[in-house]
């Protein structure tokens, strides 16, 4: 940490004008490399990538209860329950859990979990908030009240209890679903689903804000006197002019999903069976406050490297994508 | 000022009838709760009939929302299952004060929360205080020596606090200053409850018991209002009127005090003003982990077992509280910056 934050943030650097003027894009890229700590952030992240993506080479080994050597998301998912609660070792680096399973495997596979269930709502944020925001603005009248009153409303309701009672109505009696050759538990799309549907009221008033502002100019009549339908200025022009805040707004709302798996699945709501998150491994682990720390702090500082990872990247694509942003390039 | 208030106040009726609609129709997700009423000793099902009367679930979802809202005192309902009503409704609807009553414990929704809510006021009201005094002092002394050393570990540590889950945080304190100080023979501290039975509910164990709960709090939103703090210091001090303040040969001290931490402080107040409320339901995983008794735990509690009355009453309360503190935000803010002119 240390090395990131001794020096500082917008360094003195001289400005060495280049003879073209540069895109607003190559500006944005430019002041992103030098945000000290969104690279930081970046590399957190990549890290965390390669150990979700390539550790699963290592997670393989002998299955007692079926007798005979596994690897995978097989090895991840093999209880024996005959090694419950063993403390780190060389078989077990992370430890195993309550019913034998090995703590190191699951991280890996959880990981994949609960990046997928934080990309997925997010995305679904983004396209909820977009579409409700430009709607209610390009709109107005009716259309504009009865959309801003309904996210008000939404805003009002603290969004962990809407997550808590959309959790436990439609949690069980699930069929599994097949993604990738993966065998997953229906409540991931359940928790996606309910993620996004409680997540998109901020974007949505960033959104119609900038396109209350945007519908007035000059280039939206002309294409509107051109003869553009309503649904083409929206996609093909509004929308596109405020990418900034979409983008800042998806990279933040993947790290606030995976906190809010976090949080559904430690009350125990969330991601059930045998599909390891981090949020779910962490599902009653308190219990084990003393008696077992590893079953809590390998998942949870998982989740907590992540998040700060993705912190560090939406506040350095915050700044880098302002275009008032005065930081020196 | 007494026009504003009471417009602002005709604005949120409708507003808390939307949301209370939303709720009402997310409740219905929750299936029949006389179903799974009883678990041990199941209710035979011509009583499970009779229940669901005399609850007034063999409504139509409509009729269940009116009942809930204004009452079924002026109507007869069907007890007996023959068609003809033929009992006086009982209930008086939430807009005569009548809460309704937990399918649960079978006692007023109200009295339960009223039973938990000053548990949790004592949490949060203490943690707000602790949170606002931390902000500002840690965003000041930020903003005062920019990108120096402390500032720069403090950005750090807001980030890393920023990012931290609730429960990671709650474990890690509980597993440093409960078990290993014991471990090691230090004075260590409770981790559940809010006090010993052994000793009683006794101020000192109070306090004993909310350091940690109190710490997990205060650590994460400190983090977050300590970096809002500095960014609107710093961007104060950057004004004409502070250049003034300090030209005039004014002591350094006294400019930021006098001049520059009130004006900085505006945008604070209405975020904290706006964050309030939402500390009652932030509590809920903290609330779960120390087993501290509020509101939050009794929310959990009741929807495991489907109580919609109950989860209606204490979501209504924090509706209503978020939308009330939104008009106090308002109204002090306009009584602090007299630039701004409610009308």
């Amino acid at each position: 940490m240390t090395n990131t934050t001794s020096t500082p943030l917008t360094g003195n650097t001289k400005l060495n004008s280049p003879a073209a003027p540069l895109s607003p894009m190559a500006l944005g890229v430019r002041r992103f490399r030098k945000h000290r700590m969104a690279m930081f952030g970046l590399g957190l992240l990549i890290l965390l990538m390669f150990y979700i993506s390539f550790a699963g080479l290592l997670s393989k080994g002998y299955c007692a209860p079926i007798n005979k050597d596994v690897s995978g998301e097989a090895w991840a998912n093999c209880n024996d329950t005959s090694l419950k609660l063993q403390p780190p070792s060389a078989d077990h680096i992370f430890g195993t859990d309550v019913i034998g399973r090995d703590i190191f495997a699951r991280t890996i596979y959880g990981g994949q979990i609960s990046l997928l269930i934080g990309i997925s709502a997010a995305i679904m944020e983004v396209i909820l908030g977009a579409l409700i925001g430009s709607l209610a603005a390009y709109y107005g009248g009716w259309v504009d009240s009865a959309l801003m009153r309904f996210t008000e409303a939404m805003l009002n309701i603290p969004s962990l209890f809407l997550l808590i009672i959309g959790a436990r109505f439609f949690g069980g009696g699930l069929p599994s679903i097949n993604l990738l050759g993966r065998e997953l538990t229906g409540s991931v799309i359940v928790i996606i689903l309910i993620i996004g549907a409680t997540s998109w009221m901020y974007l949505a008033r960033i959104v119609r804000a900038n396109i209350l502002s945007l519908r007035e100019r000059d280039f939206v009549s002309a294409s509107r006197a051109l003869g553009a339908s309503d649904r083409r200025i929206i996609l093909a022009h509004l929308l596109p002019n405020t990418t900034a805040p979409l983008i800042v707004s998806a990279t933040l709302g993947v790290a606030n999903a995976i906190l809010a798996e976090a949080y559904v699945s430690f009350l125990g709501l969330g991601v059930q069976g045998a599909t390891a998150t981090w949020g779910n491994m962490l599902d009653g682990a308190y219990q084990y406050l003393e008696a077992a720390p590893w079953l809590w702090f390998f998942p949870g500082t998982l989740i907590l490297l992540t998040v700060l990872g993705i912190n560090f990247v939406g506040d350095g694509l915050r700044d880098a994508l302002d275009p008032y942003s005065t930081r020196h390039v | 000022m007494t026009n504003y208030i009471i417009r602002r106040l005709a604005q949120a009726i409708p507003q808390l009838f939307i949301i209370s609609i939303i709720l009402f129709t997310l409740m219905q997700a929750f299936g029949d709760p006389v179903a799974t009423l009883g678990a041990r000793n199941p209710p035979r099902p011509e009583e499970k009939e009779r229940l669901r009367r005399q609850l007034g679930l063999d409504q139509p979802v409509y009729m269940q929302y009116i009942t809930w809202l204004v009452g079924n005192d002026w109507q007869k309902i069907d007890m007996d299952g023959d068609g003809v009503p033929e009992t006086p409704g009982q209930r008086k609807g939430i807009l005569r004060g009548d809460w309704g009553n937990s399918l649960v414990a079978r006692r007023p929704v109200l009295e339960m929360i009223g039973e938990r809510l000053p548990n949790t006021l004592i949490l949060m009201i203490t943690a707000e205080i602790v949170i606002i005094i931390l902000s500002l002092m840690i965003g000041l002394v930020s903003a005062l020596r920019p990108y120096s050393l402390f500032d720069n570990i403090v950005t750090g540590l807001s980030f890393i606090g920023y990012s931290m889950p609730v429960f990671w945080l709650a474990l890690m304190l509980m597993y440093i200053f409960a078990v290993n100080f014991r471990r090691w023979g230090l004075p260590y501290l409770p981790t559940v409850g809010m006090f010993d039975p052994a000793v009683g509910k006794t101020p000192a164990e109070i306090i004993k018991h909310m350091i940690l709960p109190l710490t997990t709090l205060a650590v994460i939103s400190t983090a977050g209002y300590s970096r809002f703090v500095r960014s609107s210091v710093l961007e104060v001090l950057g004004q004409d009127y502070v250049r003034t303040a300090r030209a005039k040969g004014l002591k350094a001290m006294y400019v930021v005090f006098r001049h520059a931490l009130p004006n900085a402080a505006l945008p604070f107040i209405t975020l904290i003003g706006l964050d309030i409320p939402f500390l009652l339901a932030g509590a809920v995983v903290t609330e779960r982990i120390f087993a501290w008794p509020g509101m939050g735990r009794l929310f959990l509690d009741h929807t495991e077992r489907a109580d919609f009355p109950m989860l209606m009453g204490i979501l209504m309360l924090i509706s209503i509280a978020v939308v009330i503190f939104q008009i106090i935000t308002d109204v002090v803010y306009s009584f602090v910056d007299p630039r701004i002119r409610l009308e």
